[in-house]
This record gives structure tokens, C-alpha cells and sequence, in this order.
């Protein structure tokens, strides 16, 4: 299983969804893709939007300074 | 992104710099949450998707080459207000950049990597005098009325 990171908490709208998406399209079954992001729209939707897809949101965890990880499996 | 899925179809008439940022902002965020994207330029809009992105005389026949001429490319889109003979693009580029949103350039390109897809008006290009050759390769196929309503059937449109 491989982890995969992203930060994109100083990233705005659309680059926040741009950027996710084109590391889960790398994510072979099993492996694993850490987000940083920040509270309001990233942390509202990155994640609905992962589950929309097919992938699985394992966690979503505050780290700090109004900044969350997000934690997304594919399968 | 799945057929028969959501589905998103952009008119994309304005060759304006802010409304072509609406549209590759909306394009790519739009394709980035699951959305089949289609963006179909069409009349000012097909100068931003000219093989040539700067001023050129691109277009067959004089007049055709004169407008191709003064339409400017895509490096040269103007503001839809405030342009400044082109200074004020440049200086919102640089304020973009500086507030860390994606530029012009960045979001085609964001465009390009998940893959929406390019279509062009047949009916403009042929007005402009344009072939496929003047346009990117994004542009997968040159399309009518009725082809674009076929691929839009079902999903949102936007004309910008």
C-alpha cells in the first residue's frame, strides 16, 4: 500500500478539487491519499466529493491552525 | 468521468480574459468533482483556442486575417472592463498569482489534465475563415447546432 500527500491548504477553489482529483486518479486499489486543507469549502466538499467518485474517506482529523487532514482510500 | 453521469456544457462565445477564466474555473472544477465537461467555443471564444496565442494573421482571406489579426490570441484577451490596452490582464494575472488562484494558463491546463473536452462552431470558424489546423489539438472535433445540444442533452448549459 502506498500513501500518497497533498497540501492544499493554501489553495483556493477550483485548484483544491484539481489537484485532488488528479492525485486519486493515481491511487491504485488499496493505496491511501493524505490531504491537508482548511476548514469551510475544502473541508465541506473535498471529502463529499471523494465519496461521490467511488473512493472511501477513512478519516478526517484537525492538525492545527484550522487545518484538517483528510485521509481517502481507493476501494 | 462516466457517461450518463453529471454533465456539464459550456457556450463559450466571449473571447474576454475574465469571462475565459469563468469558463476554464468552472470547467475544471466541474470535471475535478466527477462532471463530464464540454466547452464549445464559438465566434470571440475561438481565439482562445487558436494554435497561434499571439497576434498573428491567422484565418483565410483579408478580412478574415485583419479580425484574426485584431482579436489578438489568447495571450492578448482583453478585460471586459478596465483594460488598459492590455496592461490590466497582465496585472491580474500577477495579483492571481500573488493571492495563490490559479491562473488563466493554470486552469487550461487543469482543463487539459482532466480531460474536458474542446469542440469548436463550425459555422464561426467558417466566418473567420478558420481551419482545424489554426486550433489547438485540444479541439477534438468541429461541431453544428445539432451535434452540441446532442452532446449537452441532459446535462446544465452555460453560455458565456
Amino acid at each position: 500500500m502506498n500513501v500518497r500527500r497533498l497540501d492544499i491548504s493554501l489553495d483556493h477553489c477550483p485548484m483544491t478539487f484539481v489537484k485532488t482529483k488528479l492525485e486519486m486518479e493515481k491511487l491504485a486499489p488499496g493505496d491511501r491519499l493524505e490531504v491537508l486543507l482548511t476548514e469551510g469549502e475544502p473541508l465541506d466538499n473535498v471529502p463529499k466529493s471523494a465519496r461521490e467518485q467511488g473512493f472511501t474517506v477513512l478519516s478526517v482529523e484537525p492538525v492545527g491552525g484550522g487545518i484538517h487532514r483528510v485521509t481517502i482510500a481507493n476501494g | 468521468m462516466a457517461d450518463g453521469g453529471k454533465k456539464l456544457s459550456i457556450v463559450c462565445f466571449s473571447g474576454d480574459f475574465d469571462r475565459a477564466i469563468a469558463v476554464f474555473t468552472l470547467a475544471s472544477g466541474a470535471a475535478a468533482v466527477g462532471y463530464r465537461v464540454n466547452l464549445f467555443f464559438t465566434f470571440w471564444g475561438l481565439d482562445i483556442v487558436k494554435a497561434k496565442t499571439g497576434r498573428s494573421f491567422t484565418g483565410r482571406g483579408l478580412l478574415a486575417r485583419s479580425f484574426g489579426f485584431l482579436m489578438g490570441g489568447r495571450l492578448n484577451l482583453p478585460l471586459s472592463r478596465f483594460n488598459f490596452l492590455g496592461l490590466s490582464p497582465r496585472l491580474l494575472t500577477g495579483l492571481m498569482r500573488k493571492r495563490n488562484v490559479a491562473t488563466l494558463d493554470e486552469l487550461i491546463d487543469a482543463s487539459r489534465a482532466l480531460k474536458v473536452n474542446f469542440y469548436a462552431c463550425e459555422m464561426a470558424m467558417q466566418i473567420m475563415g478558420l481551419t482545424r489546423t489554426d486550433l489547438v489539438p485540444d479541439v477534438q472535433e468541429i461541431l453544428g447546432v445539432a451535434k452540441f445540444l446532442e452532446l449537452a442533452d441532459g446535462g446544465q448549459v452555460l453560455f458565456i
